[in-house]
């Protein structure tokens, strides 16, 4: 599939959908693709995987912890397992087969988060997906892949296949999800994407924030605000240099639809830190408390993950 | 003391293998009396065993010691790796953990995981024999059924799942924990059930020889925790414990006076 052409359709299925189309593709041309899930398959694009390949797919039921630990014996016996379940249980329900199974016993399973952050909406706090990031960050050799729009989840299914290991995929945002890249770009994991350039400040972006970080250094640029965005696409492992590359600069900011604490903030809080950065990272992402239930926008907005106030913060920090 | 290795049976000379190891391993102790109740488990199962085929999954962790002396006994691994047992970064930990030549397939420790793991491989690999050593006590971990279930859904024949029936848990009497009717349970999860004395090897194997069910295959083993040993038996002080230049003494003694060759 020529995901550039198909870059509008992908966008309007938001990033489940467009996973399982792209796994769809894929498992044409690589017999050792299976799809699993966690009686989540319609939600996760897989409709047509299933009917094209019926005896690739297995439905283990509501049963997370079992779909994680099958995985790794279907990945011990030469396949590539992706499981899906929406991420707050493939990270939290399922934690100690994920510990157990993808990093002590390194199996090569794919592991694909549906819906992180707050996309399940009105479904409530239950199915938010905040702490997946930063539960799963600690666990030795687990890739955590956060892609920003439909293009670079595609990118992403094709790099989880690639790399022989446990790949955590953490797809987050709605349908109709906005469009970042509209040419084709190199992808590399661990590397992260210059999507803005910018002399007065960065901000660093994973998944739906991405976007959001976009739309803010925009409007700055009307106030002669310079700001730099960096997708960083892989949270694990992080890319160190396009951090230390900014450590002039006297202030840097991160956003994610994550919890503020564990993820991409303190991840590069860590890098910082280590490299004796004297400036000041404010860290952006969903406050240490559970707000009532609401839409999207709502919970973003509850949050102060909204392109307002990321304006506001650096507009008050540089 | 004489050494009557020889002279002892398969079952005889792999409980003398755990006592020796247990014995090695000094103050940091081992699981000595559930790895002497799945003796026969093991050895019925590597009888019929093809390690370029088949996939042994240890899932109750706490028999490693009787896994590896099975495995040290059947000749899959060597003396000086079974030598190694519970050495500082081995091979051979206290409870198993695959590496590229120490023969282990399935890393364990934490009860319950398994099941879920063997599912996997049965599916992904309908050539494979999957066999399952699970603990009574395990059971009581609730993913083991969301395993059962699946396996018994799929009609994942090529799994046998051996559970080592000792009765006995951490705290004490399985029954006096969580009692639970494993048949009826594992036959309304849609398995084959097969109840078995668990110290007759022969009679186990010849039931993994004969499997021949459109269900998966769950035998309950009934098996006595610390079997061989007088003052082991039923006691639950031995599930982890450092043993004694006496108490080693008796404990050979004993083996080699019940396990004899006739």
């Amino acid at each position: 599939m020529d995901y550039v052409k198909n870059n509008r359709m992908l966008s309007l299925l938001g990033q489940r959908g467009t996973f399982g189309t792209v796994l769809n593709e894929l498992a044409k041309d690589d017999e050792r693709i299976v799809a699993m899930s966690a009686d989540l398959a319609r939600v996760s694009g897989l409709e047509k995987f299933i009917k094209n390949y019926p005896d690739r797919y297995i439905n283990v039921g509501i049963a997370e912890e079992n779909a994680v630990g099958m995985a790794a014996g279907i990945a011990d016996a030469g396949k590539i397992p992706f499981v899906t379940t929406f991420s707050n249980f493939a990270a939290m329900r399922a934690n100690e087969f994920v510990r157990h199974f993808m990093a002590y016993m390194n199996c090569n399973v794919k592991l694909v988060g549906l819906s992180s952050g707050f996309a399940m909406e009105l479904f409530g706090t239950t199915h938010y997906g905040l702490e997946d990031v930063a539960v799963l960050r600690c666990m030795p050799d687990i890739t955590i892949l956060s892609p920003c729009d439909c293009m670079e989840v595609a990118k992403c299914v094709e790099t989880a296949v690639a790399i022989d290991g446990p790949v955590y995929l953490r797809l987050s945002g709605k349908m109709n999800q906005p469009i970042v890249h509209r040419a084709d770009y190199e992808f590399k994991v661990g590397q992260a994407i210059t999507e803005k350039e910018g002399s007065d400040c960065v901000v660093y972006a994973t998944g739906s924030m991405v976007s959001v970080a976009l739309k803010a250094a925009k409007e700055l640029e009307s106030e002669n605000i310079s700001v730099k965005v960096v997708n960083i696409h892989t949270i694990k492992p992080i890319d160190r240099e396009c951090i230390l590359v900014n450590r002039d600069k006297k202030c840097m900011f991160s956003l994610e639809e994550h919890s503020r604490i564990g993820g991409l903030g303190t991840a590069i809080s860590e890098v910082l830190s280590e490299e004796g950065y004297q400036g000041r990272l404010i860290r952006m992402g969903t406050l240490d408390e559970y707000k009532k239930a609401g839409t999207y926008e709502y919970m973003l907005e509850q949050h102060g993950l909204t392109v307002s106030n990321l304006v506001n913060t650096i507009k008050n920090n540089i | 003391m004489l050494d009557k290795t020889l002279e002892l049976t398969l079952e005889g000379r792999i409980r003398k293998d755990i006592l020796v190891a247990a014995k090695q391993a000094g103050k940091v102790g081992a699981h000595i009396a559930p790895s002497l109740s799945l003796v026969e488990i093991c050895s019925a199962i590597f009888e019929n065993f093809d390690e370029s085929r088949d996939v042994f999954v240890l899932s109750k962790a706490h028999g490693a010691l009787g896994y590896y002396a099975t495995m040290h006994q059947v000749g899959m691994i060597t003396d000086e790796q079974f030598n190694s047992f519970e050495i500082n970064g081995g091979e051979f930990p206290g409870q198993p953990s695959r590496s590229a030549n120490n023969h282990v397939d399935y890393s364990s420790g934490s009860l319950g995981m398994g099941l879920s793991y063997a599912a996997g491989r049965a599916w992904g690999d309908a050539g494979a024999g999957v066999y399952v050593v699970l603990g009574d006590g395990e059971l009581d971990e609730g993913s083991n059924w969301e395993a059962a279930s699946v396996i018994s859904a799929k009609k994942l024949k090529n799994i046998c799942a051996i559970v080592d029936c000792n009765g006995l848990q951490s705290d004490g009497k399985c029954e006096d924990i969580l009692q639970k009717d494993l048949k009826r349970i594992w036959e309304a999860h849609g398995w084959n059930t097969i109840v078995c004395d668990g110290h007759e090897a022969k009679e186990i194997s010849r039931i993994i020889k004969d499997i021949n069910s459109d269900k998966p295959t769950v035998i309950l083993a009934q098996t006595v925790k610390g079997k061989g040993v007088s003052f082991m038996e039923n006691n639950n002080e031995w599930h982890h414990h450092e043993l004694n230049e006496e108490q080693y003494l008796q404990a050979i003694s004993e083996i080699e006076e019940n396990y004899g060759l006739r």
